[in-house]
């Protein structure tokens, strides 16, 4: 027979103080794993979103971000001339020449410089990115000193704003836009003209290129013309697995930062709910042996008490779970190891975390309640019923 | 006094299994607040080891750009300046890519650098061995406990940023002047990396990536700062001189936003472990209600019954609070063997100890107020008539 579910949500009740706080501290508990999972979440589908797998990206053999790459124009032409290269109406190559270089302005609140990816895009470039779209303004005009500024940068730093010239490489560059990555890593740039940028850049190169595929699956082909080619000393990789070894490193530390934190202190809530468990078996001694009396099985009274246990755990973890939920709200702007620029990132709270959260609050119950739950049930019914 | 101190202490040992849970809860969340907390201090290990008399100089659009080598000899005749070295960040990539692979190094100026950096312990034969061999290299201390680095091996380093592979002879390993000093990079020879710059790619050669400038009086830093970048102002390379501490904080500021939230997460572990000593405290008052009520029956006054709970509360958080922190000087080093690639300074600091000492304190008071106060406002009628 089972000890009906009333029975243990009215003992929950009864010491409501007990609960509440055993209940809270698993909350904040489930609120930072949720929350570092959220950020996760949010990173990568930052980074991932920022590719597309229609297009490739090409950079100098061995270097790691387009910072550090450098492709020649000769390089350039050679590439666009390849048959695996999508084509306008017109015949052109739908291929992006692109300059990258790092300009630091104060982050907002603060007057401390942080990096801001700054790109130079041919006029196709654009076009090669239909998830970025314009908000305010309009798009800079080739052959001229104007810009646009992704939303991450307008919010996050200082003096960006829509009409308010932007001083670097030794020019005024007015922001005559703002766009929308949606919510990739495009956020976080400020956009101009390619050519415009590398005469005020001083260089002679360009960083990197940008290909519209014409099919998705030629990519292959397109990797191995690019290799035999003894003149191109390029790699090529598709859109969106570049941008995600860019966040690898950012988003190993977070999970394992995450991961640690969590574990340490899931022992504190797990040891707060052994704890209140014990107490509970201790104060209802007589009440169990009427159990017993009355006919209920040990096996009832340890899944009574294991389901009170889990029953608190999985309300701390609704609690913290609400709690990260406002997390949403939240921008978070922080350093990318690898490009050594500021990325614009939020949290993201996918059903797939609330399982997990859920399920490992459930474990943090089951674990702190189990011993407690096992002495309920070993207790000798004329034992039980003395003490009371 | 001594009868409330007795009493206590037999307090504790009633219930022996929920008062050594509670340590245990208070040891793993002293533990873990100690260990962030150094966390964040390690952020800052590299502003700290900052002195007060080196500046440095780079390009003031943002660290990748490079500066021209011959502002050296003008940046030497500008007053107040000492000693000037040119220092170029590598990116070399050590057998591969993986993080506890990656270490930083630079490209300076030999016969003058470690007379700039007095906090590395060279021997003068081993920095005359370095000055004299061109492909030579120091190696901090910690990087060759990592990597197993000796005095006449050859490091070989695939180049991100300049392409080729690169070889350099080990001639010395130099020591921290205290564990504050930061040993985990290499150093090597300017004139090396520009001599082969020149025959690969003479338009990269010829370039610093930033100077370090000693001067001769701290207190004339903000002067001597702007004398610089009023040398280079409207030349190609415009300069931005800071103190070697402002730099340092430059690149903490870049990853704020993790400092930050390190920070709040080591304060929610304490507000958890306060959820757990709270509850305990809360249930042993409730269970000892008929028990307080007799003391104030027999002429105990109601302040006696308050300390006697806030007491208890006190000393098991201090017991728990003193074996944390005793944990967590092994686990630090354990923890500095682990992430020796991101924080090469992992230390304890006294700091570190009084503030964990504080919160071990503050949690047992605050925990014990509630219950104490309810105890000690408990009619002795309703008291004796409440059964455990």
């Amino acid at each position: 027979m089972k000890i009906p579910l009333s029975y243990i949500v009215r003992n929950l009740w009864t010491r409501r103080v007990t609960t509440l706080l055993t209940a809270g501290g698993m909350g904040l508990v489930v609120f930072v794993f949720a929350a570092v999972l959220m950020l996760d979440a949010g990173l990568r589908r930052t980074l991932v979103g920022t590719g597309s797998y229609d297009n490739a990206l090409l950079m100098r053999q061995g270097s790691q971000t387009e910072i550090q790459s450098i492709l020649y124009r000769d390089q350039a032409s050679l590439v666009e001339t390849m048959p695996e290269v999508a084509r306008s109406a017109s015949g052109d190559a739908l291929v992006s020449r692109e300059i990258v270089a790092l300009i630091a302005i104060p982050k907002r609140g603060s007057d401390k410089p942080a990096n801001v990816v700054v790109r130079g895009v041919s006029p196709t470039g654009v076009g090669l990115r239909p998830q970025v779209h314009l908000t305010h303004g309009r798009m800079f005009r080739p052959g001229t000193s104007e810009i646009v500024a992704g939303s991450g940068v307008v919010d996050g730093f200082e003096g960006v704003e829509l009409g308010v010239p932007l001083r670097f490489a030794g020019r005024e560059w007015l922001i005559v836009g703002t766009f929308e990555g949606g919510k990739s890593g495009f956020d976080s740039e400020v956009w101009g003209d390619v050519e415009q940028m590398v005469q005020a850049f001083r260089r002679q190169t360009f960083s990197s290129m940008l290909v519209r595929l014409r099919q998705r699956d030629e990519f292959a082909s397109f990797r191995d013309r690019i290799a035999t080619d003894q003149r191109l000393t390029l790699e090529v990789k598709p859109e969106p697995v570049f941008y995600e070894d860019q966040s690898r490193s950012l988003s190993q530390f977070i999970s394992i930062l995450g991961v640690t934190l969590s574990a340490i202190f899931s022992i504190g809530a797990m040891i707060g709910a052994m704890i209140t468990m014990y107490a509970a078996v201790a104060n209802r001694t007589g009440e169990i042996g009427t159990l017993r009396a009355l006919g209920f099985r040990r096996s009832s009274i340890l899944a009574a008490f294991l389901a009170e246990s889990v029953l608190l755990a999985l309300l701390g973890g609704i609690v913290g779970l609400l709690l990260a939920s406002f997390l949403q709200a939240f921008t978070v702007t922080t350093m990318n190891f690898q490009s050594f620029s500021q990325l614009a990132f939020g949290f993201d709270l996918t059903p797939r975390i609330v399982l997990i959260t859920l399920a490992f609050s459930v474990a943090m119950g089951i674990v702190g309640g189990f011993l407690p739950s096992v002495r309920a049930s070993r207790l000798e019914i004329v034992d039980a019923l003395r003490a009371a | 006094m001594g009868h409330l101190l007795k009493l206590v202490f037999r307090n504790i040992f009633r219930h022996k299994l929920r008062s050594f849970l509670t340590m245990l809860g208070l040891v793993v969340a002293i533990l873990a607040f100690g260990l962030l907390q150094t966390v964040v201090q390690a952020w800052y290990a590299g502003a700290d080891m900052a002195s007060a008399t080196r500046l440095i100089t780079r390009n003031a659009t943002s660290l990748v750009f490079p500066v021209p080598i011959y502002y050296r000899e003008r940046i030497r005749a500008i007053g107040g300046v000492k000693a000037v070295a040119v220092s170029n960040w590598f990116g070399g990539i050590y057998k591969d890519q993986s993080f506890g692979n990656f270490f930083p190094q630079f490209a300076v100026d030999h016969d003058i650098w470690f007379d700039l950096f007095p906090e590395f312990r060279t021997s003068p034969q081993e920095l005359l061995a370095w000055k004299h061999d061109r492909r030579g290299a120091m190696v901090g201390r910690q990087l060759a406990i990592e990597h197993g680095f000796k005095v006449g091996d050859t490091i070989a380093l695939k180049g991100a940023i300049f392409p080729g592979t690169w070889e350099f002879n080990v001639s010395g390993i130099y020591e921290p002047k205290d564990e504050t000093t930061i040993t985990r990079q290499m150093y090597f020879h300017w004139d090396y990396l520009n001599e082969r710059l020149k025959q690969l790619f003479p338009k990269r050669a010829e370039s610093a990536g930033l100077f370090v400038v000693q001067i001769t009086d701290g207190s004339r830093a903000a002067e001597v700062s702007q004398a610089i970048d009023r040398e280079f102002r409207n030349s190609l390379a415009e300069t931005l001189t800071e103190t070697e501490k402002a730099f340092q904080l430059g690149f903490v500021a870049q990853t704020e936003t993790i400092v930050m939230a390190v920070r709040i997460v080591s304060f929610v572990v304490i507000v958890i472990i306060f959820a757990v000593v709270a509850n305990t405290m809360a249930m042993t008052a409730r269970e000892r209600l008929a028990e307080h009520a007799t003391l104030k029956a027999l002429g105990f006054s109601p302040g006696f019954v308050g300390a006697l709970i806030v007491g208890e509360s006190v000393l098991i958080t201090l017991m728990g609070g003193v074996a944390g922190i005793a944990a967590t000087f092994p686990v630090a080093q354990g923890f500095k063997a682990l992430l020796g690639a991101m924080f090469p300074v992992f230390h304890v600091t006294g700091d570190t100890v009084g503030m964990q000492l504080a919160a071990a304190l503050a949690v047992g008071v605050l925990a014990g107020l509630v219950p104490s106060y309810r105890a000690s406002r408990v009619r002795i009628v309703e008291g004796l008539r409440h059964i455990g």
